[in-house]
């Protein structure tokens, strides 16, 4: 049995030519054994929905053309070890009562999608309950125009195991979206132009992702409802409005932030109803805030970040705030260090009074910089009134560079 | 025109002539020199400049316009005897007290970033649009030093209310903004709040400034009336519009002030 599975393994691949043996996708499909290779050609292939229902690779030459017209999904799995690569996937169109995938795959295992490339699908790669998948350089431009006439770039649902690698990402709802999915790995994306976020965890656990980078989407990452999500060297830069962060952690526990960058975000992490969190070794670089913590986070670890260029560190909404602050370092530090033993020698309040006052009237944020405001922070740093004494850095880094904490 | 022409230059050289304008110069530079050597030229830097442009700039101009025009009165008496329209002696004395006084400022804060070479950096179109926004404050606030200067004839008096003026511009009416802000919080007060910074020079290149600096990200988070019309390049045009207004006011009023005043 293996014997002879392997022998049709090696077999020679059925090529889809026009006027070929195998005319369309689907005949070359039905014909092909377990294990085998279909290998489309050239051309732009207009045929009702694939249905992959036993193990085969499907494998696309430069110009492969799967076109939707506007009206059904493009391939669909349906057995385990299904091999999709080098295919272009095309207008899918939008659909209002189902979720409508270019590449949908549902309950298989060691499914494999690699190096496909999808223009104009409303969700490009679906994955439902798949177990060990794997989605890695795949090139997904969408253009949008409002959200709900969008779907998700890659979404998965219930899935275990996943694999999302490489990929590009551009012009969808959420560039990837995670819902009831279990260790799922998410590496070296470039997740851009998302009308929602970038990278989105509902109820996702025991997660992590490294690398990518989310750039201009209308958030960077909202990681929501889930626990034991690792977040490291990733990129969370230019998400820009009054709704938008680098990091959006909601309703969480037990994730650590590390080694990443959050640049040019109006917020750059925003924490509500976050339980032990840990965040070291980030680069917080000019933001508009920095942080901001609502007053339901807890148990929250600040250690060893980088806060520069940012109009305000840190944001709290209420007096008793659930984060400890230890060897950051603050541009906006005023002490010094007699000792030189690297850490400043009085402590470090980073909530400004007017990031305070600008919690309560947001319009009046048009006045910052000006002499007034600063010499309002100054009065409050000599006699503090109303900023939270709780959030303090007691060992503040003097020197820029991060160097990692024993 | 050419008596124009030759009034401003006589005006010119008399404004030199106190050799204030080259010390000026000369200690914004040094400033600058001192901002690029102790915070290494980043965005810090471009920060602290933005102070030296709302804060000194407006003093200056105040001061030092104020000082000048009551410096020149013996040459602007002697003028005024000879067959000069008065307007044209105006504008001669203006301007010949404004250009001098910009572009001073403007090469005091350009000169340091210029012999270290960051002038056409990474934060170039910054620095240009920083030394930009203090010319226009520079003519704006001597324009209103000589209104001071022009009606009210004592030198210490006029010093005084000038002061007087640069105190609620620079610090005080941004004090009554963020009071208004802070008392009507849950009402719209995007509108009122706009023009109540339409209303002062110094308020308008701030925020000209922040929209051009990376403070900008926050500017999402005032609310979608602030953000519309400050936002985009037609926010800017907008603002250095308000800008150019707000020298021409002053400039009126002096101007209708010096053609009737009896010297």
């Amino acid at each position: 049995m293996l014997l002879t599975t392997l022998l049709l393994a090696l077999q020679a691949p059925l090529v889809v030519t026009p006027g070929g043996v195998y005319p369309t996708i689907a005949a070359a499909v039905a014909a092909a054994p377990d294990g085998g290779t279909v290998r489309v050609t050239r051309g732009v292939w207009r045929e009702p929905t694939i249905r992959l229902e036993r193990p085969i690779r499907l494998l696309g030459e430069p110009g492969a053309v799967l076109d939707g017209e506007g009206a059904r999904e493009l391939v669909v799995i349906l057995a385990p070890d299904v091999t999709v690569e080098g295919l272009t996937f095309r207008n899918t169109g939008n659909s209002y009562h189902e979720d409508r995938a270019a590449l949908h795959a549902d309950e298989v295992v060691g499914c494999v999608i690699v190096r496909n490339r999808f223009e104009d699908t409303f969700f490009a790669i679906y994955l439902s309950r798949t177990t060990s998948c794997i989605v890695r350089e795949n090139v997904v431009i969408g253009h949008p125009t409002t959200e709900s006439a969008t779907g998700n770039a890659v979404h998965s649902w219930g899935s275990r195991e996943l694999r999302i690698e490489g990929n590009r990402l551009e012009g969808h709802r959420d560039g990837v979206y995670l819902e009831f999915t279990r260790h799922a790995t998410v590496i070296d994306n470039h997740s851009t132009k998302n009308l929602r976020y970038g990278l989105h965890f509902m109820y996702s656990d025991s997660s992590s992702y490294t690398g990518n980078e989310f750039r201009g989407n209308g958030s960077g990452v909202a990681v929501m409802y889930s626990h034991d999500v690792q977040m490291v060297n990733n990129r969370f830069l230019d998400n820009r409005g009054a709704t938008a962060y680098g990091l959006l952690l909601k309703e969480i526990a037990d994730v650590h932030l590390t080694g990443n960058e959050f640049g040019n975000n109006t917020t750059g992490l925003l924490a509500d109803g976050a339980e032990r969190v840990q965040v070291r070794d980030n680069r917080f670089t000019r933001n508009g805030w920095a942080i901001r913590l609502l007053a339901s986070t807890s148990d929250g670890v600040f250690a060893n970040n980088t806060f520069s260029g940012n109009s305000f560190d840190v944001a709290v909404n209420s007096r008793t705030v659930g984060a400890e602050f230890a060897g950051n370092f603050w541009d906006s530090y005023r002490g010094w260090d007699l000792d030189h033993d690297g850490t400043g020698d009085v402590p470090h309040h980073p909530v400004r009074l007017f990031g305070t006052l600008v919690e309560r009237a947001p319009a009046a944020l048009t006045l910052q910089r000006s002499l007034f405001v600063r010499a309002l922070d100054a009065a409050e740093r000599v006699l503090p009134v109303l900023t939270p004494r709780q959030v303090v850095d007691n060992a503040p880094r003097m020197t820029r560079d991060a160097g990692r904490m024993p | 025109m050419t008596t124009t022409l030759r009034l401003l230059l006589l005006v010119v050289r008399e404004s030199l002539r106190g050799r204030w304008l080259i010390g000026l110069a000369l200690l914004l530079a040094a400033l600058g020199e001192l901002l690029l050597r102790f915070s290494g030229g980043g965005p810090t830097t471009l920060v602290s400049l933005l102070d030296v442009v709302l804060i000194l700039t407006p003093l200056i101009g105040l001061v030092v316009g104020t000082m000048q025009v009551h410096h020149a009165r013996e040459v602007t008496e002697l003028l005024l005897a000879q067959p000069i329209a008065r307007g044209r002696l105006f504008v001669a004395l203006y301007l010949g007290t404004a250009i001098p006084l910009a572009v001073s400022v403007v090469v005091g804060l350009l000169a340091p970033f210029a012999w270290h070479g960051l002038l056409f950096g990474a934060d170039g179109m910054q620095l240009l649009g920083l030394a930009g926004a203090a010319a226009l404050l520079a003519l704006i606030t001597t324009a209103m030093a000589f209104v001071i200067a022009l009606r009210a004839d004592d030198r210490v008096r006029a010093l005084g209310i000038a002061l007087g003026i640069w105190l609620v511009t620079a610090v005080l009416w941004d004090g009554i903004i963020l009071l208004t802000a802070m008392l009507l919080a849950d009402r719209p007060i995007e509108v009122p709040l706009l023009i109540m910074l339409a209303l002062n020079p110094l308020d308008i290149a701030r925020v000209l400034l922040l929209l051009g600096s990376d403070a900008a990200a926050l500017l999402g988070y005032t609310g979608a009336i602030v953000q519309r019309a400050l936002g985009g390049a037609a926010g800017q045009v907008a603002l250095v519009g308000l800008l150019t207004l707000w020298i021409l006011v002053p400039w009126t009023l002096a101007s209708r002030t010096f053609r009737r005043k009896d010297f």
